[in-house]
């Protein structure tokens, strides 16, 4: 690819991956987090990322929309490579969504407030347009009604909803989710769950790291699965988990899908 | 909405249980529960009663405040002489040169009244655009407050700063000290947290030298070595060395105070608005500072309250400030011998400005606590 910016729509042949990250290799100082991962995520794909505590997940997708820094390898994302460009960086972050464990909501805002904060000042949108997109995606979460409450006084399956609207807002061509739902309680995970379904249905690609399997088996194309920072094994959802090929795959699905 | 499970029946929700019958109650359960909290509230009594009386009797009810001479207050030893304040209230308040001008004192008094007028709104909850008053109080007010008492515009003549004295001096300096060194502390501790090494290393620096060093010894600085920068024949004004030396050194407290507020602020909230494309002045400007200032308001009025008293200690260099001015007055040989009215006086208005400030911290504090839970 030259460094002559294509037009816009150039990209949008429909094949192009909207992810490719190509032999990524990351260190924590000197210890190897990630190793030469190979992975393409087409348009309209879902992905699901599961393995064990400290397999390097979180890292993978964080590095994404450059939350962290990688040393080698390369990760184009939309057709831009990520380098330290402040400016290329926060153009990518920008049609880059992602959903946190913790939600990370802004607790000093409204709801709504949060919603449009993003859209108004890195967007340029007008007030009343950004307020206009944030009532529809807060009703499409389904909470228009707690628009104007502060994030403190929803319940954590609420505010995990408006951080996806949050994120929504900013109408992204991704949406990295990192355990969305390991914070919440049992009966605030099927909400969530459910909106992501609906996310899913309606043609957004998704990278979303989760142990609900059933999530997985139900939307996902890829499951992939990483252990010590490699991707170990991916493959679709019917075959992941009825004839995994590794018997480390094996192992994790068997302590996972015991309780 | 009938719930179908047949053990499930809802208990109807009662009102909470009155457990308070009555002031006598009250008084027996919270000020004699127990023998320490007997003995803690005689004691109490009794040292009030030892102690308020006869000060009651002194400051108030024998007190004089008659007359415009010292006769009466001699004649009447066994009351407080406040004929004292209020003869020598314009030089206590605004200055010498105020004092000695009658036809300028319009002048302090308007600084005063204006800022009264633009603070109490503040206080006041119900009161619109507080943010633009805040704005006009910080910026705006501190350019009428040099045009007017400084004077040298709108022919208003010029007045002499080295005569400037009183509380009008202890608020211009203060002032000067708090407008300038919130920013400035701002920058400092945003300064000390940034990811570059040389802009750290200066803030750290700064920030630890200042406060390293008695107000005091900063403030002898200022008045000897300042002019040692500059060619000589820049006569630089007293009052102004002693504001540059004050804001130097405040601002490295407001840094630390406000510090301590972005510390407390979790790393999911920066991370959450890059994620969003926000670029480090917007994420530090919307997301983090509002909520590290709301943290730190405490500590930021703290060094606020603590500034304001120490702005005493400018007596060192020769200027007359409040508590200078009250101790000056009643050495004089008119009024010698009544220091403790000049005193309790100076204290008074310091304490009001003081107890001010903290009162309107905790106002704020309460109002922008939006993230706890509502009830
Ligand atoms: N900032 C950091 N500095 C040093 N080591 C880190 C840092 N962040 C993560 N690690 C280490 O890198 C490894 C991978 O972390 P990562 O958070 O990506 O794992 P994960 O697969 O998301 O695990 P989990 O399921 O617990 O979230 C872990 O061993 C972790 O201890
Ligand atoms: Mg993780």
């Amino acid at each position: 690819m030259t460094s002559t910016t294509a037009p816009k729509n150039s990209i949008d042949t429909d094949n192009a991956p909207i992810i490719t990250i190509d032999k990524l290799n990351k260190w924590y100082g000197k210890f190897h987090v990630l190793k030469d991962i190979d992975l393409s995520v087409n348009k309209t794909e879902k992905i699901v990322i599961c393995g064990p505590s400290g397999s390097g997940k979180s890292t993978l997708i964080r590095c994404i929309n450059r939350l962290e820094v990688h040393q080698e390898g390369s990760i184009i994302v939309d057709g831009t490579e990520l380098t330290d460009d402040v400016k290329h960086i926060n153009e990518i972050r920008s049609d880059v969504g992602m959903v946190f464990q913790h939600f990370n909501l802004f607790p000093h805002l409204t709801v709504l407030e949060n919603c449009t904060l993003a859209p108004i000042w890195v967007r340029k949108k007008s007030k009343i347009e950004a307020d206009e997109i944030g009532m529809e995606l807060l009703t499409k979460v389904r909470i228009p009604d707690q628009a104007h409450k502060y994030p403190g006084q929803l319940s954590g399956g609420q505010q995990q909803r408006v951080a996806i609207a949050r994120a929504l807002c900013m109408q992204p061509r991704v949406m990295l989710f990192d355990e969305p739902t390991s914070a919440l309680d049992p009966e605030m995970i099927k909400e969530v769950l459910e909106t992501m379904i609906e996310l899913a249905e309606s043609g957004m690609t998704m990278l979303v790291v989760t142990h609900e399997m059933g999530f997985a088996n139900k939307v996902a194309d890829r499951v992939i699965f990483m252990d010590e920072g490699q991707i170990v094994e991916q493959n679709d959802p019917g075959n992941f988990f009825n004839n995994p090929k590794s018997d480390r795959t094996k192992l994790f699905l068997s302590q996972i899908l015991e309780h | 909405m009938s719930e179908n499970s047949t053990n499930f029946i809802k208990i109807p929700d009662r009102e909470p249980p009155i457990n308070s019958i009555g002031w006598l109650a009250w008084i027996r359960h919270n000020l004699f529960g127990s023998t320490t909290n007997t003995i803690i509230t005689v004691l109490f009594f009794y040292f009030f009663y030892l102690y308020i009386p006869p000060f009651v009797d002194w400051a108030i009810l024998n007190a004089n405040i008659s007359g415009s001479d010292r006769s009466v207050c001699d004649a009447n030893k066994a009351g407080a002489c406040w004929t004292f304040i209020k003869v020598r209230l314009d030089q206590l308040l605004f200055g010498l040169y105020f004092a000695t001008n009658p036809e300028e004192i319009w002048r302090p008094i308007f600084v005063f009244a204006l800022f009264g007028m633009l603070v109490v709104p503040l206080v006041i909850d119900s009161t619109p655009h507080k943010k633009w008053l805040l704005m006009i109080l910080l910026t705006i007010y501190p350019v009428i407050f040099i045009a007017v008492v400084y004077g040298g515009v709108f022919g208003i003549p010029v007045s002499d700063t080295g005569q400037w004295g009183g509380l009008l001096l202890t608020f211009a300096l203060a002032f000067v000290g708090i407008v300038l060194a919130l920013p400035l502390g701002i920058l400092l501790a945003l300064g000390r947290r940034s990811e570059m090494p040389i802009v750290r290393a200066l803030s750290i620096t700064y920030i630890e030298f200042w406060r390293g060093t008695p107000l005091i010894t900063i403030l002898f600085m200022a008045s000897v070595m300042l002019p040692l920068f500059f060619p000589s024949g820049v006569e630089f004004d007293k009052v102004v060395r002693a504001m540059i030396g004050i804001t130097l050194f405040q601002s490295a407290y407001t840094a630390e105070a406000v510090r301590g507020g972005l510390q407390a602020i979790d790393k999911g909230q920066n991370e959450a608005s890059m994620a969003l494309g926000m670029g480090y002045w917007r994420r530090t400007m919307l997301i983090v500072l509002p909520q590290a200032l709301k943290i730190s308001i405490p500590s930021i009025v703290n060094t606020f309250i603590a500034l304001f008293k120490d702005t005493s200690l400018v007596s060192i260099i020769g200027l007359l400030d409040l508590l200078k001015m009250s101790q000056n007055a009643s050495r004089s040989l008119d009024w010698n011998g009544y220091d403790i009215e000049g005193y309790l006086f100076a204290g008074f208005v310091f304490w009001i400005f003081c107890f001010g400030m903290s009162s309107y911290s905790q106002k704020l504090e309460q109002k922008l606590d939006t993230d706890r839970r509502s009830e």
